[in-house]
């Protein structure tokens, strides 16, 4: 009878277990960004790309190892690095092997020291960090490990593309720089005076300057400067509400020039702008939504669209992430051995679906790929941002941008 | 020259804008005694309810100048009648507590309606447009407009609390609010109304100031605190005092973001070289340091010299 009973407890036992088995075939991804707070917009709209991607580009197409799905589980982090390192923990300790963040580069920089820390400690239960839009350059370069891959450009590749197209305009005399007070800001400042005056040593830098980060309460007085100073192009890496504050008031002031910028779209961006931002404002990114590419990426644009009105493709790179993170689990033949998944992603060479190639340079885990200028207009635009009737228009590629760049990265291998 | 006269117009539109603010917070603390804290959140409520309006029911930027802070006024009153009246016999932390509780409240319901992101609220194109430029810089005309309105609104208040029945009444309810009551008058009444009133300006500036310096979740708690700075340096419950401060303030802010003046060259001026290696240097932070830098927290020094030289305010009369 005993026996019996025990027999039986072992069969509900390996039942209930198999059971389990089953339902954790899908792969999980840990989406780490802010939920909830003044960047909750950001976030959600990425979490809304991060499971539309692979939903779409995975999942409906049989997923990945045979059969197995991917399965974006979000966690809030409130834009605190303390915050991170816990959802990060809470996400390893749920047995998840990759971890997507972007928002913030101090929090990109927070969870890459940690997972290098888990991952050496902990060599049976490692986890890969799928940078997906944090762009300082440190990050791929003094502060670079192998568990790190970034999807996007980095602020200095991008600066160099947007200096590209600054540089080969004839009519180029006086440039205004500006940013928020910390370290992206004042990496952006520094990228941008060094390229200026590498390709156009006759151009003028008639102002660098810092103002307090989401302090400032109304811009004209800096717009004032800018138009005194009889600048032509202002660069700025303004992001939110000081990047609409400052582009409005420069705008307003009279200035007759160009803006160049990293973030002067999506998130309500791009339709507070309207009118006023056309002929003005340029932004450099990658992923070329206008003129479309392919009727594969239109569709893709549109499907989204559909499913999330409220939302926008504004991080195109999510697609390339989910699509390799795939490509690289099929070659390594497993999900939960990180080290030969890392190893089948760097070195990749993946035809995105926003045309071209993305590369994932081996020696620093940056992805070269083509990074474009957009001009904020409303013509021709077949896939505008904001529910509004602007968007994007692509009018500069850098192909492959930044190829050969130096990096000063040392990666231990494994 | 040219940027002088420019910023003394940028200063002006600014320091009327946070006059409008501060001098019905002035009027609502001089009153009360309480700080409302939710002062600012009534300015941010015009400027979505003038957006509201305006663009979605389809009267008009200048009808929804004139429904919004109805709305908001009447709201406030009816925050006075039912919520701070009944708080307000347990004494006066738990007002402040009410007033900042309801401040975190209607942050959250600004966006559960109209969402975290900054809304297309723009200027009438009547007056979008550069009315006259000084050396390459526009003024543009709503900012014209905004001068008038503001100074419209301080001359119908001034007017009202020193020539009229009314005015002399709430003056003496400030002060003597026992005897006022004794002489029959409802000060009860007399109280909820001046908040009506008080928040109905915040409401008005919501309108105009929110076209100009966008309108998102976060406007009020940037001008929140730039209030309070206001009516302490005005002088608390003096109208005259929150104009004076305001438009000082307004400058001071105004020509420390445009004039580059660099601790570089005042540590130079006064003898000292300069390190050769920065990041070795103890004051590297105060050698690098530039007056738009410093700029945004100009107005609390200057409100913690008044608070030690000039207790009471520049024009008021009562130590704060």
């Amino acid at each position: 009878m005993l026996k019996k009973t025990k027999l039986g407890v072992a069969i509900t036992l390996a039942a209930t277990l198999s059971a389990s088995v089953a339902f954790a075939e899908n792969i999980k991804i840990a989406f780490v960004d802010p939920l909830s707070g003044p960047f909750a917009t950001t976030g959600t709209n990425g979490a809304a790309e991060w499971t539309y991607a692979a939903d779409v580009l995975v999942n409906d197409k049989g997923g990945v190892l045979g059969g197995k799905n991917f399965e974006i589980v979000t966690f809030d982090n409130k834009m605190s690095g303390k915050e991170s390192l816990i959802q990060v923990q809470v996400a390893i300790d749920q047995g998840i092997r990759f971890i997507a963040q972007g928002n913030s580069s101090g929090i990109a920089a927070a969870i890459t020291d940690a997972v290098n820390k888990h991952n050496r400690r902990n060599p049976d239960d490692r986890v890969l960090f799928i940078n997906y839009s944090a762009v300082d350059p440190a990050l791929t370069n003094e502060k670079c490990n192998f568990w790190h891959f970034r999807f996007d450009a980095n602020a200095d590749i991008k600066m160099d593309a947007l200096t590209d197209v600054m540089a080969a305009r004839d009519d180029l005399k006086k440039v205004y720089l500006i940013g928020q007070d910390y370290s992206f800001g004042k990496a952006v400042a520094a990228a941008a005076e060094r390229d200026i005056t590498n390709k156009r040593p006759d151009v003028e830098i008639v102002g660098n300057e810092l103002h307090p980060i989401g302090k400032v309460k109304d811009f004209t007085p800096y717009a004032r400067k800018i138009v005194a100073s009889g600048a032509d192009s202002v660069i700025t890496g303004n992001w939110g509400s000081d990047m609409v504050g400052l582009g409005k008031a420069i705008i307003e002031a009279g200035f007759e020039g160009q803006i160049y910028t990293y973030y002067a779209a999506s998130n309500g961006i791009t339709r507070t702008f309207g009118e006023d931002g056309k002929g003005h404002l340029n932004l450099v990114h990658e992923g070329q939504l206008n003129p479309p590419v392919s009727d594969r990426a239109s569709a893709y644009v549109d499907g989204f669209e559909a499913k999330y009105p409220d939302h926008d493709i504004s991080q195109a790179r999510i697609a390339n992430a989910v699509e390799m993170l795939a490509k690289a689990i099929d070659a390594a033949g497993t999900a939960d051995d990180v080290v030969k998944v890392a190893y089948a992603l760097e070195g990749m060479e993946h035809d995105s679906i926003w045309g071209g190639k993305v590369f994932m340079r081996p020696q620093d885990h940056q992805a070269i790929q083509d990074v474009h200028v957009g001009a904020h207009t409303d013509e021709n635009i077949r896939h505008p941002l904001d529910n509004s009737p602007y968007g994007l228009m692509d009018n500069v590629k850098v192909e492959m941008a930044a190829m050969d760049s130096a990096t000063t990265c040392e990666m231990k291998r494994p | 020259m040219d940027l002088i006269l420019v910023n003394l117009i940028d200063g002006l539109v600014f320091g009327l804008l946070l006059f409008m603010l501060s001098s019905g917070l002035t009027l609502i603390f001089s009153m009360m005694g309480v700080l409302n804290f939710a002062h600012a959140s009534f300015y941010m409520l015009g400027a979505y309810f003038g957006y509201q309006l305006s663009t979605v029911l389809g009267i008009g930027f200048i009808g929804g100048l004139i429904v919004a802070p109805i709305i908001v006024g009447v709201g406030g009153a009816l925050i006075e009648r039912y919520g701070l009246r009944q708080v307000h016999q347990y004494g006066h932390v738990p007002e402040l507590i009410f007033t900042f509780g309801l401040a975190l409240l209607i942050q959250e319901v600004v966006k559960l309606f109209w969402g975290q992101n900054q809304i297309p609220y723009f200027e009438p194109a009547y007056l979008d447009f550069a009315l006259f430029s000084v050396g390459d810089n526009a003024i543009k005309a709503y900012k014209v407009f905004m001068i008038f309105i503001s100074l419209a609104i301080f001359g119908g208040l001034l007017y009202i609390l020193t020539k009229t029945r009314i005015g002399m009444i709430i003056q003496a309810a400030l002060s003597y609010p026992k005897t006022v009551e004794a002489l029959g008058h409802n000060v009860p009444f007399i109280f909820m109304g001046v908040f009506g009133v008080g928040t109905a300006l915040a409401g008005v500036a919501g309108v105009i100031a929110g076209p100009a310096l966008g309108t998102f979740p976060g406007m009020a708690f940037t001008l929140g605190s730039i209030v309070f700075v206001t009516i302490v340096v005005g002088g608390l419950g003096s109208l005259w005092g929150a104009l004076l401060a305001s438009l000082l303030i307004g400058w001071l802010t105004t020509f420390a973001a445009s004039y580059n003046l660099r601790m570089e060259d005042i540590l130079t001026g006064l003898g000292m070289t300069k390190p050769e290696v920065m990041s070795d240097s103890m004051l590297q932070d105060l050698w690098t340091l530039t007056l738009p830098q410093v700029g945004p927290i100009l107005p609390y020094l200057l409100m913690v010299l008044i608070l030690v030289f000039r207790p009471q305010g520049l024009l008021g009369k009562r130590e704060a």
